[in-house]
């Protein structure tokens, strides 16, 4: 559960939801708001911080931090973790290297097709 | 230290057919336990042992700092109770059960009970026999969340409940715990509501309490690993493992102390890992329990 509570906070953080170097709300705050225990959400934060996405001051409260590439960064993370993971996949399915590499060359080719990540390039 | 509202060190109590047995049981002041067992684990005979409504043969029961059930009258001043066999006068109006209960409690505050009136969806002028099972609860609940007491006890706060009902007093309840200083438990045999907003959770199963821990530390350390075996290799055999299911070279093995190292042990005897599944809460109680009733068994 304390992975969803990161993953949707990452996500405000990248959309710019919440901003760099802006407050966030206490852990008991959140816990309330969400209605998942205290400790699901202090966990999150830990993580959380732990990977830099937020800053904890004690006394003080938690903020995200003051990172202007902090949006690049979360999804350059996102991408390790699906590369590693379909690296795993073509391992099960008796891929090789060059046919796990064209089979992403040809994901890329198909959505370019459909046009959709024009600002990726 | 740890700053506790409830402590039960080594209680017992002996019944013809039913014996709870060295109950140690710790509530740290803020937080959220649920209270997990099956019916007739001993959730309710616990439950009213720390209450002072039933004397315990031996071990010490501390609440609010007050020892029970000799200071019990103390306690009970910041203790609101709910249960589900608590009645309320059919005859009476939910607006005489709160003057009443405001009468007896001089931290009542009814501004907050109003407000709950409207939340639960509740109308004061209507009287309790007139109120379906889901309005009771929601009733007495508010005659113990309007007291402000430092501790709830709720046993099986939400059985019964329709989902909207659910929600808004599972809500409540996490209102509640905006306020570092009060504290929570409620027994339940839902294991979903218990995984929602508990902190710390404890199992208890035919009157012991087999597992208790804070609940992320209950979710790390359980694990389903799901290997396949190279042809007419054993099974590994680890520590830690307490079921090994699955058939021959695809066998399943759930563990309670889950560490990586498992897996390179597994790697190494020629396996290969499949998945490691993460449990639910409800998978988790009921493998402990067949566990230890097996072990108990042998």
């Amino acid at each position: 559960m304390y992975l969803q509570i990161m993953e949707q906070i990452k996500l405000r953080v990248s959309v710019g939801d919440w901003a760099a170097g802006q407050e966030i709300p206490s852990i008991r705050q959140l816990a309330v708001a969400l209605r998942v225990s205290v400790i699901t959400v202090k966990r999150a934060y830990l993580e959380l911080e732990r990977e830099g996405v937020i800053i904890t001051q004690h006394g003080k409260g938690s903020m995200v931090a003051p990172d202007a590439g902090l949006g690049p960064r979360l999804h350059e993370e996102e991408l390790s973790g699906h590369l590693e993971q379909a690296a795993r996949l073509g391992g099960v399915l008796g891929l090789s290297r060059e046919e796990l590499a064209l089979r992403l060359e040809e994901a890329s080719g198909r959505l370019v097709e459909d046009g959709l990540p024009k600002e990726m390039e | 230290m740890m700053d506790l509202t409830v402590e039960f060190k080594g209680v017992s109590k002996q019944y013809p057919h039913f014996s709870l047995d060295n109950i140690d049981l710790e509530l740290p002041t803020g937080s959220i336990m649920g209270f997990i067992g099956a019916n007739g684990a001993g959730k309710s005979t616990t439950i009213r042992i720390l209450m002072g409504l039933v004397l315990q043969d031996k071990g010490t029961v501390q609440v609010l700092g007050h020892s029970m059930p000799g200071e019990q009258a103390a306690a009970k001043l910041d203790i609101g109770f709910v249960s589900e066999d608590m009645r309320l006068y059919g005859a009476a109006t939910l607006e005489w059960h709160m003057k009443f209960v405001s009468s007896i409690f001089p931290k009542w505050d009814q501004l907050y009970a109003d407000k709950l009136v409207q939340r639960f969806d509740l109308k004061p002028q209507q009287k309790i026999k007139g109120l379906s099972h889901g309005q009771r609860v929601k009733a007495a609940l508010l005659l113990a969340l309007a007291r402000k007491p430092r501790l709830l006890v709720l046993d099986e706060p939400t059985t019964g409940l329709d989902p909207v009902a659910r929600r808004e007093v599972l809500g409540e309840l996490m209102a509640v715990l905006a306020d570092e200083d009060r504290t929570i438990l409620f027994s339940s045999h839902n294991t979903q509501d218990v995984e929602q907003i508990s902190d710390q959770i404890t199992f208890i199963d035919r009157g012991t309490i087999i597992d208790s821990d804070d609940k992320e530390g209950f979710l790390d350390q359980w694990r389903r690993l799901r290997l396949v075996m190279p042809q007419h290799a054993e099974v590994p055999r680890l520590p830690g493992v307490i079921d090994v299911g699955g058939t021959g070279r695809l066998p399943v093995l759930t563990t309670n102390r889950f560490d990586p190292g498992m897996l390179t042990v597994c790697q190494d005897l020629g396996a290969t890992i499949q998945a490691v599944d993460s449990m639910t809460l409800e998978e988790i109680f009921v493998t402990s329990v067949q566990h230890r009733r097996e072990t108990l068994a042998v």
